[in-house]
């Protein structure tokens, strides 16, 4: 009887918490940026900045947030006056852990402190998830790394990212593996995440549309460390090559558990397992190997960012930090524009707005994706991965032409405009006759 | 048929480290009725303490199975360390409380340690120096390593003196004594906290050896790798009939064969409705049909209930 009575309490008040919670909700979408008219002439402005800084892609994360901290400590150095007042700009750094759940926590949190915007989040699983929260907030969001094309599908007017997506990106390792490897029969592993199955069906899609026979679907998750039992198993349908969606943390033993087993197959992969960090875990193994980045590889970013980033962390960036770094200040350029930093305000400033950062022209189109994104093919040689190709706007040119092109400081407009979707496999072919 | 036996191959070496990890679960479990929770959490810090010897020792031209050897030996100590640790700091003052206090302070033990590890080594994904080429050897149409062939073997032995030690030796028998009864072993003159810290201490020696092997063998090391780890060799050591070393070992090896045999057949079995991705839950699955029928496992024997 007395446990019964206390659970009813305990139930009661647990009713009563929620119903607090709730109560709250509603509000924080208005009662954006404090604009009261008489006080202090400065108004402090919270950007967010969301990606995993505990577990296996820590050091990814840690990258992403320090393109954002970099924005936002040079919008604080070049004392911006938003409506008259002198503006302080605050990063708010948050850890999703690469976890759905936690990555809506984080972005409640967020929204209850009400930023004025959000970079972030890094994966596609958590992003796609915390970007219903940000849109009932009507806080802008910009992702720098999410490449699931869900993310932008929604119709979230807030939601807005500055990477390609799966469906440019899966498409162009596709059919450069088609054209150059060109397999017969392709063996496509996955682990499981939104991200890595998203990857591996496009890959799939253009293999099949190419007459390349593609194996049963394969997969592991985002922790598995032992592949010796799936390769064997594909190892038994002799693939031509394997292309696994997934990061490096798997993919690495992945590539070394298969060349130890015989499997002589080419092994490509997506932007996630398209590090140095490769020829580290998967040592010599590594070499050879292709993937894929949506957007432009680091070293191809301006030199003014490079230079400005290994100054301010004394590392180089890794991987999407340019990235991260152009959607603060995307954020920051937006609330110059409207001259507010109310999201209601600036959101309509953002989404119209043409903007060269350090990844070069930026627009967005309807959806929030950015226009024309670039495609860039890495092979690992040496230990290093190297650039072999890029891809934008159904062209493919090698990096060096890329680089001529967007000299720094003066990034050329882009050269072919052109489609939109990018007709990888003509322009790999065409990356082909070049050579 | 050459995959088959490639598969078991895979398997064989995933589950002699499971059997090496089980029997230090078993034999703590054996002797005081308690599941060390924080088993799996050695492993990875002497994969860690490995590592970082291992990458010291790396560009000082040893040939690299010194340098595997000097990492072990230096795991070993720190692993026995944090053994006995965890048996004085957590464990032995609730050697009188009720059950769930033990197991509550085994899975607090678990998460600081891998929380020390987060300090020390990181949150990031550790790439082991691979300073072992891997050689090949075919074996009918299949391909063995030599690290996996150094697993076998290691584990095999580890295996073997353990036996001869449980089996052959005092220490031996005072282990098997308190067992069966603690309070009689100490009245016929055992050193109860004696026997229980050497316990300790050769569960944490084998967790070293373990986390060496299993690092050596992915290449990778993580301050999480222990978790999961530590629950499949838990469930081989349930599987084999937890308390009883020959189960331990036969469950660990078990575990990993059908672990490899079923990522590698389900899918063709059931036209890919199941496929390699339940590859971890096919351990479990295992477990707890036999569970179901036999509830002391594979070798376990009925025993009476002990207060």
């Amino acid at each position: 009887m007395k446990h019964s009575k206390l659970a009813l309490t305990l139930i009661a008040a647990a009713i009563g918490l929620i119903g607090c919670g709730e109560e709250k909700k509603p509000e924080p979408p208005k009662v954006e940026a404090p604009k009261p008219p008489p006080p202090p002439p400065s108004i402090e402005i919270k950007i967010g900045s969301v990606a995993p800084l505990t577990g296996g892609i820590a050091h990814l994360g840690k990258d992403n947030e320090n393109g954002v901290r970099l924005a936002v400590d040079e919008a604080n150095a070049a004392k911006i006056k938003i409506d008259g007042k002198d503006a302080k700009f605050v990063m708010m750094g948050e850890d999703d852990q690469a976890d759905p759940k936690v990555g809506t926590t984080v972005a409640q949190k967020l929204v209850d402190a009400k930023v004025a915007g959000v970079v972030g989040h890094l994966n596609s699983g958590t992003s796609i998830p915390a970007s219903s929260i940000y849109n009932g907030a009507g806080i802008p969001v910009i992702s720098g790394s999410a490449t699931n094309p869900k993310l932008t599908e929604q119709g979230f007017k807030v939601q807005f990212r500055v990477v390609g997506r799966d469906d440019q990106q899966g498409p162009a390792i596709a059919s450069y593996l088609a054209t150059n490897a060109k397999p017969k029969v392709v063996a496509v592993i996955d682990d499981a995440t939104a991200y890595g199955e998203g990857l591996a069906n496009e890959v799939e899609k253009t293999l099949t549309a190419a007459k390349i026979k593609v194996l049963p679907r394969e997969k592991g998750t985002d922790k598995t460390t032992d592949w010796k039992a799936v390769l064997t198993k594909v190892k038994g349908k002799r693939p031509d090559a394997i292309f696994y969606g997934g990061m490096d943390a798997t993919g690495g033993p992945l590539m070394k558990q298969g060349r130890e087993l015989g499997i002589k197959a080419v092994f490509a992969f997506g932007d996630g397992a398209c590090t140095d960090e490769m020829s580290k875990l998967a040592g010599d193994a590594a070499e050879g190997l292709l993937c894929s980045q949506a957007g432009i590889p680091v070293k191809a970013a301006s030199q003014k960012f490079l230079d400005a980033y290994k100054k301010a962390f004394n590392v180089d960036p890794i991987l999407y930090a340019p990235f991260t770094y152009d959607a603060a200040n995307m954020l920051i350029d937006a609330m110059k524009k409207a001259n507010s930093a109310d999201p209601a305000k600036y959101l309509p400033e953002l989404a119209k707005l043409s903007f060269i950062g350090a990844t070069g022209k930026i627009e967005f189109d309807e959806k929030g994706d950015r226009k024309d994104a670039e495609m860039t093919i890495f092979t690992m040689r040496g230990g290093k991965i190297e650039p072999i190709a890029i891809i934008k706007g159904g062209n493919s040119m090698t990096v060096d032409e890329y680089l001529k092109m967007a000299a720094p400081g003066a990034p050329a407009e882009a050269p072919k405009p052109a489609a939109e979707a990018p007709k990888p496999a003509a322009a790999a072919a065409k990356d082909e006759a070049k050579k | 048929m050459d995959i088959f036996i490639q598969q078991l191959i895979n398997g064989v070496t995933l589950g002699s480290v499971y059997a090496v990890v089980a029997l230090g679960y078993t034999m703590v479990y054996g002797i005081i009725q308690l599941i060390n929770f924080a088993h799996g959490e050695v492993v990875m810090i002497g994969a860690m303490v490995a590592f970082s010897v291992i990458t010291a020792l790396a560009p000082g031209g040893w040939p690299p199975l010194m340098v595997v050897a000097a990492g072990t030996i230096v795991a070993i100590p720190v692993c026995m360390a944090i053994g006995y640790g965890l048996e004085r700091a957590a464990y032995r003052p609730l050697r009188n409380a009720p059950r769930l206090a033990p197991l509550i302070s085994a899975i607090g033990m678990s998460i600081i340690l891998q929380h020390l590890a987060l300090l020390v080594w990181s949150r990031n994904f550790i790439a082991f120096p691979q300073i072992i080429k891997s050689e090949p050897y075919h074996v009918g149409g299949a391909i063995i390593t030599n690290v996996q062939i150094a697993i076998i073997a290691t584990s095999v032995a580890m295996m073997a003196g353990l036996a001869l030690m449980v089996y052959r030796t005092r220490l031996g028998t005072a282990m098997r004594a308190t067992a069966q009864n603690p309070h009689v072993a100490g009245l016929m003159g055992v050193d109860i906290n004696r026997i229980i810290a050497v316990t300790f201490l050769i569960a944490a020696a084998l967790a070293a050896v373990a986390g060496v092997m299993v690092g050596s063998y992915y290449g990778i090391a993580h301050y999480q790798m222990g978790s999961l780890l530590g629950l499949k060799a838990f469930s081989a050591a349930v599987l084999g009939g937890i308390g009883n070393l020959p189960g331990a070992m036969l469950g660990g090896v078990l575990l990993g064969v059908v672990e490899a045999l079923g990522a590698g057949y389900i899918g063709d079995f059931t036209n890919n409705w199941f496929g390699s991705n339940y590859q971890d839950v096919f351990a479990f699955m295992v477990l707890i049909a036999v569970l179901v029928f036999r509830p002391t496992g594979l070798l376990g024997e009925r025993v009476g209930d002990r207060t």
